[in-house]
């Protein structure tokens, strides 16, 4: 293989993983405050179909990325309230959000199928996309690329380095420890579920204004699972899930690099390559069963009602 | 003013009343809903509930329906039990059919009156082999059950896909992806002249009610409910939670995997790639509205089949997307999650603030 052939496969893994990563940011943020939030999928696909309806209709493809952020958010708090307020089973309630995202997303976008729009153009950095290799690959992209860059740096300062990161973690590691010293518990996951749901909104927008770019029902093709086992195949490391999320993307495109050197497998059975890579990778990961207890949040998906504290 | 105060005791009537009060709130929202996209609610909630049971001929479709919900919804209920999460039933009830359709295309000149029972047995197999990967993986391993689970859904899919393009596609059938029609050597028998209703449905009630024996009746149905009740005090009685944990499984997989080979040997009669209409993520909510009772399942399998047939109506006679049945269904499991509030909780109305 010739250096010019990867470096086209590993510009396509950084654009299939970015609405990955996108998605995998948000989960991780709530998954540190405690809260599992099974309805990526159903998030992801309100985004992608109120993003391309939002773009479509005004011809403004920011407004379109708005819109979807606003709708994913929008549908997380259908979610935290259920396990907020009312105690709701997280699992459960997680799964009801994507099936009704999955229903919803149809039926308001069945009018909608197969017009196509004209996308984010790339914005080749000066400087940086002069660079031999790397800058083909990671700076000739579009706007939301470098968004979920920029995304990427501010988390994980965020996260690992601010009063906010810390109040975070401390909600998820021990809630209880958190209400004694007046850290509002509940504020915080509302705050965590909805900034994961504006960025599963904005993942489902990359899907359908950028990646395809058209809407097409159950478009995101499993891809909110994905994220939530990239999360835990990052440790719940925000620099580990960006490099996962790449690795998830070209996992996802092997099956066009595949045929492209000419092998003949059936597309069907290379179609599968992404969801048993999944299936590996968190093979490896959890079977180190003490490590993997020691990253996880350690109140995840348990929930915490402030009225048996009195 | 009105406070949201902890019953002492879970209200055992709030438990019955719960299912039925979120329907009606899936109901009313329903009807708030067509009439917002300008479409009469009342002639919407008549052709989504009314006109499924309407004449035989669509009661016998709601029935086929039925069948493959409810034995899905049973293995469910007995994970969901013993906290296991299952969330495959839709890639072991593919695995059923993929597995029960090549054993039916190798009996497929045959008239042997073996060739209908190995069949189901094949795709029985299959189904448990699906589910029985991700408890080795769990159990072994310690992966997340909901995830493999969900990726074997995706993998059970393309690789029916992949046999239907591929290896089981029919050489007389124009390049098409369905293979041969099977033959009556392996095709479930109808129940009723005129109607599409298959032996599938008489599996699903025994389901039901073998699923409600085990549950009830025996030390193993014991040891599940208390595991899901109170895990600790289960491992304190020294109950073995990888015995019971593969015993669900193999159970939900083995069941999903006769609903799967029932639809492809039942109404369908062949291997198409559509084989099921997202039966196995339904099952999730039957099985919740169902109490996760196997025979709470029975009646919530009705009602479900009924939103099933009612979608399709719709379509055809009012235009509605199809989607409507799986948006109705997640409203539906948020509307119950939020009543189920109530089993423990309660409103209190008085004047005074208390402190």
């Amino acid at each position: 293989m010739d250096s010019d052939l990867i470096v086209q496969i590993l510009f396509a893994a950084v654009k299939t993983g970015t609405p990955l990563l996108f998605i995998a940011l948000g989960e991780v943020i709530c998954e540190k405050s405690g809260i599992l939030n099974l309805g990526q999928e159903g998030m992801m696909l309100m985004g992608a179909v109120v993003g391309f309806l939002a773009a479509y209709s005004t011809g403004n493809m920011g407004f379109g990325v708005l819109a979807a952020m606003i709708m994913g958010s929008t549908m997380s708090l259908i979610f935290a309230v259920l396990v907020l307020q009312l105690g709701a089973n997280q699992v459960a309630t997680g799964l009801a959000l994507t099936i009704f995202g999955t229903g919803l997303s149809a039926f308001v976008g069945a009018g909608f199928v197969g017009q196509t729009i004209q996308g984010f153009p790339p914005i080749a950095i000066p400087l940086l996309s002069d660079i031999p290799y790397l800058g083909r690959i990671l700076f000739n992209h579009d706007i939301l690329v470098y968004f979920s860059f920029g995304m990427t740096a501010v988390l994980f300062y965020v996260v690992n380095k601010t009063r906010i990161g810390l109040t975070l973690k401390a909600v998820g590691e021990n809630p209880n420890a958190a209400n004694a010293i007046g850290i509002p518990v509940l504020k915080v996951r509302y705050l965590a579920i909805m900034f994961g749901g504006a960025m599963a909104g904005i993942s489902g927008a990359y899907m359908s204004l950028v990646y395809t770019p058209m809407w097409v029902e159950n478009m995101t093709a499993g891809r909110g699972w994905i994220a939530l086992a990239l999360v835990v195949f990052a440790s719940w490391r925000i620099g580990r899930i960006m490099l996962g999320a790449y690795l998830f993307g070209l996992a996802s495109i092997m099956h066009l690099v595949l045929q492209g050197m000419g092998w003949s497998i059936s597309p069907n059975l290379l179609a599968m390559l992404p969801y048993v890579a999944t299936v590996v990778v968190m093979v490896i990961i959890s079977a180190d069963h003490f490590k993997e207890k020691l990253l996880a949040p350690r109140s995840l998906g348990k929930p915490f009602d402030p009225r048996n504290m009195a | 003013m009105i406070r949201i105060q902890a019953r002492t005791e879970p209200s055992s009537l709030m438990k019955v009343a719960s299912p039925l009060l979120a329907i009606l709130l899936t109901l009313i929202f329903g009807g708030i809903l067509f009439s917002a996209i300008g479409k009469s609610p009342s002639q919407a909630l008549h052709v989504l509930l009314i006109a499924p049971l309407a004449d035989s001929y669509n009661i016998g479709e709601m029935f086929v329906k039925m069948g493959p919900l409810l034995l899905c919804a049973v293995g469910l209920s007995l994970c969901y039990r013993a906290n296991m999460w299952n969330i495959g039933a839709e890639g072991q009830l593919l695995a059923g059919a993929l597995g029960g359709s090549a054993m039916a295309l190798y009996f497929i000149d045959s008239d042997s009156a073996l060739a209908l029972p190995i069949t189901l047995l094949a795709g029985i197999a299959s189904g448990m082999i699906w589910a029985a990967v991700p408890t080795f993986l769990k159990l072994r391993f310690n992966s997340n059950l909901i995830l493999t689970t969900i990726m074997f859904n995706y993998i059970a899919l393309y690789l029916l896909i992949w046999a239907v393009h591929g290896p089981l596609r029919d050489p007389q059938g124009f390049g098409f992806p369905e293979s041969a029609m099977f033959t009556d050597a392996t095709l479930l028998p109808t129940l009723f002249e005129n109607s599409r209703i298959h032996l599938g449905i008489v599996f699903a009630i025994l389901s039901g009610i073998i699923g409600w024996f085990i549950l009830s009746k025996t030390h193993l149905g014991f040891q599940i409910r208390v595991f899901g009740a109170d895990e600790p005090a289960a491992r304190y009685a020294g109950f073995n939670s990888k015995k019971l944990s593969w015993f669900v499984m193999l159970f939900a997989g083995s069941l999903a995997g006769l609903a799967g080979v029932s639809e492809t040997i039942g109404p369908i009669g062949q291997l198409v790639p559509n084989v099921s209409p997202g039966y196995g993520y339904s099952a999730i909510i039957v099985a919740y509205l169902g109490r996760l009772h196997p025979l709470g399942a029975i009646i919530a399998a009705v009602f479900m089949a009924v939103i099933y047939m009612g979608g399709d109506l719709a379509q055809i006679e009012m235009g509605i997307p199809v989607a409507v049945v799986s948006m109705f269904q997640g409203i539906l499991l948020f509307f119950l999650l939020a009543c189920d509030f109530f089993i423990n909780n309660r409103l209190s109305f008085s004047n005074q603030a208390t402190n």
